[in-house]
């Protein structure tokens, strides 16, 4: 089988690996790369739990071939985490009871992250929007909004503190 | 999935790629075709790239707009001058698919999916296609009956006349809330010179296995005033040409009996 070079950034570190032209962005990050959080769920688009950030841009890792992505930056729900303390996001999920299963957590973090990166103070609507590409089938959707309205908030606090 | 990825340096190149290998497929945002490869139902063994060809570019020249095949969902929703498109847009997918999702691919999406061309083939959309023989421009409307044929070649962009102020009305219609697959979609372009509707264009998604033109609504509305007694007699021939589906969004009964309640609500503002 011929393999091809892909080289990108995630969270931070420089990541060379040899692929199979067709791999997919979500199989490297989990079966090369170790980075497990993010998920393979529906693998058609619809249920967004392989959120990532690509180049400042929320996209689904299971519809990009590895191939394409050379060169750019990833961001995974593993760089979030500062110095092993959680991101304001995943303390706001963990006390807002916004994870039951936990399995679309990694994908709406990601997407609720790429909201706040380019609006700190977003409306309801606008965090419903942000998230309406993730499904979640078991903590349901207001503890879920709560949580990165809550995060928001408190990122912005930090921020003026 | 055994497939190549092959970058191009020129559209030509991309075309002459294609007409030589069935099984290749020119890729940009890949939400369709990404899947599809996976699943192995389109012995889809090669994708072309789009990366790099200048196809993510809107242009605007004397009235005409022109965007690019690769220029996203997202960017539409961006750009202060289409801000008649936005809503369009904004119905397709959630914000990832929305980053990736392009303007060429949604020509090609299956129904209930391809909002984007509906409210293409109300403005009266030609497309840019390459194939090996070169460069040629193609009637939306056209375009969508031999839809696959075209896989043989790829789109470059489309092109359509910027519609005056007003003009352009879009609906879609949704069972998931904010964001889901057409229960059907109608975009309409409606301008009206003294009082009268002149060179009216209705389209309808989700209502036959393209975005298909309303004929009979738009004859119903010619050279009328936007009125009561022309809204009724458009709802009446509202179903006239159409094939809908039955799918998980709706059943093809359910499509035919909502269709006139929402082209009512559209044509009456």
């Amino acid at each position: 089988m011929v393999r091809i070079p892909v080289t990108f950034t995630v969270n931070g570190a420089e990541e060379g690996q040899f692929v199979e032209p067709g791999a997919l962005l979500v199989d490297v990050l989990r079966d090369r790369l170790g980075l497990t959080a993010t998920k393979t769920g529906c693998g058609q688009g619809t249920c967004g739990a392989c959120s990532v950030i690509i180049d400042g841009e929320l996209k689904l890792s299971c519809l990009i071939p590895a191939g394409r992505v050379t060169g750019a930056s990833i961001e995974t729900l593993e760089g979030l985490a500062a110095g092993g303390a959680p991101h304001v996001l995943q303390k706001a999920f963990a006390k807002g009871f916004a994870a039951q299963c936990g399995f679309c957590t990694p994908g709406m973090i990601m997407a609720a992250k790429a909201l706040l990166d380019r609006n700190p103070d977003p409306g309801r609507g606008e965090v419903v929007e942000a998230i309406s590409g993730n499904i979640c089938r078991c903590t349901g959707y207001e503890p879920i909004i709560n949580a990165v309205l809550a995060a928001a908030a408190d990122l912005r606090a930090a921020k003026s503190a | 999935m055994a497939l190549d990825l092959t970058r191009v340096d020129s559209a030509s190149r991309a075309a002459a790629m294609l007409a030589g290998d069935p099984t290749a497929r020119f890729l940009a945002g890949g939400t369709l075709l990404v899947h599809e490869a996976g699943s192995g139902a389109g012995e889809i063994h090669r994708f072309v790239l789009s990366d790099g060809l200048g196809f993510d570019r809107i242009e605007r020249n004397a009235g005409k707009v022109t965007i690019g095949a690769a220029v996203t969902m997202a960017k539409v929703a961006a750009d202060p001058a289409l801000a008649f498109l936005k809503p369009v847009a904004d119905s397709i997918g959630g914000p990832a698919i929305r980053n990736v999702a392009t303007i060429g691919g949604n020509l090609f999406a299956p129904a209930p999916y391809g909002d984007f061309a509906v409210a293409l083939l109300a403005l009266g959309a030609t497309v840019a296609v390459e194939t090996a023989a070169g460069e040629k421009s193609v009637d939306l409307e056209a375009f969508l009956k031999a839809r696959s044929g075209h896989r043989a070649g790829l789109v470059r962009s489309v092109t359509f006349d910027q519609p005056a102020d007003g003009a352009f009305r879009f609906r879609k219609v949704i069972r998931k809330h904010p964001r889901g697959a057409a229960v059907l979609a109608i975009a309409a372009v409606l301008p009206a010179t003294g009082g009268k509707l002149t060179g009216v264009r209705v389209a309808y998604g989700a209502m036959a296995p393209t975005a298909i033109r309303a004929n009979a609504v738009e004859k119903a509305l010619e050279g009328k005033a936007l009125d009561a007694a022309a809204i009724d007699a458009a709802v009446k021939v509202a179903t006239e040409g159409t094939k809908p589906a039955t799918d998980a969004q709706a059943t093809d009964w359910y499509r035919r009996q909502v269709l006139p309640v929402h082209l009512r609500r559209l044509l009456a503002g």
